[in-house]
């Protein structure tokens, strides 16, 4: 396995073609008239890593996302997946990036199954094939035994899990979740890490997880701490967090308040 | 993921899908077929039936004889499922960009354009079927083209499909919220519905009003009215076709541009 961004091709062969990480933003800032949602933010997200952006709610971390997944264009600076430029190769870039957004996106009123083939077909992946590959993800997040069952039917955390597995479909390098936790029950939530990090482990995938629930962080992650649209802090989580813990050294960094961080 | 796939087999797959859904979804919403078929049926039935007495339609193009009002109604019965589809399309749009389910769009390898178009065309497919379940009951009400007349018809309904489905997706970058239907049926269905050649021929407006009839020469939904109602009797009219085609040109490359993640309009407001 390299160590940067391989690309499969269908035979499996490795063509890897760079040691890209699997994402890297460099310098990006974007406003929305006067407002600056994001200054000069850079990071990195190697193969195989969990990366926890951590930031109360308007830290940017949501204009971040919309930035990777290309819902508008970054203006200054540079977002890459895989060595793709999302501007300049918005194809490559967008293929190898397998998303999980704050709200929920599958069709209420299809099964699970059909919401994957309708997933699958947008990545140009056929039904037989599509059907295939979601089963095994389904495996992997408990999820088999429903899935001919209405997404309406289904709980907030397996919702969730759904959404994962969809999301890692088309086998993406890299996995951006966007506070997927946000509404779910203690147990749900513990699921849903679990079954990420599972995933990363096994795939080899990279995951940028935004969050502002420091449970969800464990010792040896890579974290980048988010607020008011600049980057504080980034590196590993026990060096952040020092002798007080996470969460105590994110109040001081930040001045934010407890309630904020509704920890 | 192999970015071989992002060739051309692997955009026929991606269309295939966008499709497949909306028939998927479409099949679902029983009512919502049943309704799009009642409302045209309902003018055609008590509408047409009480006009007919007041309003003798005569000789115009492309009819040969005399016709009644219920023959003159039914193409513009069938534009106006096409508009009421295109706008319901649209409001879908918005509501998908609230949930989620348009970014899943979105994030797909493939070109915006493309993604866009493809989601315009299987609405078009929708109401095509739409149209000709309405034709298939018309023609039990005496409503009876030629028979070619329902092939010909088909590149009409197509077109004006994808003229009044590019408006809807024009007009769903444009909306910033989703608010109720009845806004959009106010203020976009009903005046291009009334202010087109579907109900009167344009002649008959002219005699009341030249104002009027100036707004009914220049709301495109009478081309549309008009392409499918020549091409039902195996006629072309070349400018209603050239209008269709310009209108939809221009709508769909505004849509494009409005969903263009560097110059669009989606997202920036929040």
């Amino acid at each position: 396995m390299s160590r940067g961004c391989g690309e499969n091709d269908w035979l499996g062969a490795e063509r890897g073609v760079s040691d890209a990480p699997c994402l890297r933003i460099a310098s990006v800032s974007q406003s929305f008239g006067k407002v600056e949602a994001l200054k000069d933010v850079s990071l990195e997200v190697p193969e195989g890593r969990f990366v926890a952006l951590l930031g109360v709610n308007g830290a940017g971390k949501t204009t971040l996302f919309s930035l990777i997944t290309r819902l508008y264009d970054n203006v200054s600076g540079t977002v890459e997946v895989c060595g793709h430029d999302v501007r300049r190769e918005a194809g490559p870039a967008l293929a190898q990036l397998g998303v999980v957004f704050q709200s929920r996106s599958l069709d209420m009123n299809l099964t699970i199954r059909q919401n994957f083939r309708y997933h699958a077909a947008l990545h140009g992946i056929g039904a037989r094939e599509a059907r295939r590959r979601g089963d095994e993800v389904l495996e992997r997040v408990s999820l088999l035994d429903r899935a001919e069952a209405k997404v309406a039917t289904l709980s907030g955390g397996q919702v969730r899990r759904a959404e994962i597995a969809r999301a890692l479909l088309h086998d993406p390098k890299l996995l951006l979740l966007d506070e997927p936790t946000v509404g779910l029950d203690v147990q749900s939530r513990l699921d849903v890490v679990a079954a990420v990090r599972a995933l990363v482990a096994e795939r080899q995938v990279g995951v940028l997880w935004a969050t502002h629930l420091f449970d969800e962080v464990d010792d040896s992650d890579q974290v980048v701490v988010l607020h008011k649209g600049s980057v504080l802090a980034s590196g590993k989580a026990s060096e952040i967090a020092g002798d007080d813990g996470l969460s105590a050294a994110f109040l001081s960094m930040t001045g934010a308040s407890k309630a904020e961080i509704a920890v | 993921m192999s970015l071989e796939r992002l060739n051309w087999r692997g955009r026929l797959t991606c269309f295939l899908g966008i499709v497949w859904r909306e028939a998927v979804r479409f099949a679902k919403q029983r009512e919502r077929f049943l309704a799009a078929l009642v409302r045209p049926l309902v003018w055609l039935f008590i509408f047409a039936a009480g006009f007919r007495s007041i309003l003798g339609i005569s000789i115009v193009e492309p009819y040969q004889t005399y016709v009644l009002y219920e023959v003159y109604v039914t193409p513009g019965l069938c534009a106006m499922i096409q508009l009421f589809n295109g706008m319901q399309s649209s409001l879908s749009m918005v509501y998908d960009r609230e949930t989620g389910a348009m970014r899943t769009l979105l994030v797909s390898p493939y070109p915006r354009w493309f993604l866009l178009s493809s989601k315009l065309m299987a609405g078009v497919a929708v109401s095509v079927l739409q149209v000709y379940a309405f034709l298939a009951i018309a023609y039990f009400w005496e409503i009876q083209p030629p028979l070619i007349g329902y092939i010909l018809v088909l590149p009409a309904l197509i077109l004006s499909g994808m003229m009044l489905g590019a408006m809807g997706l024009f007009l769903s970058s444009a909306i910033k919220q989703l608010e109720n239907f009845a806004g959009v049926m106010n203020f976009v269905i009903f005046p291009m519905f009334f202010a087109s050649s579907a109900l009167y021929p344009l002649w008959r407006m002219r005699e009341s009003s030249t104002l009027l009839y100036d707004i009914c020469r220049f709301n495109p939904f009478t081309y549309s009215v008009e392409l499918i109602r020549y091409a039902l009797y195996a006629q072309v009219n070349w400018t209603a076709l050239a209008v269709v085609v310009g209108v939809t040109i221009l709508f769909l490359g505004a849509a494009i541009y409005a969903y263009d993640p560097s110059k669009g309009l989606i997202g920036r407001k929040r």
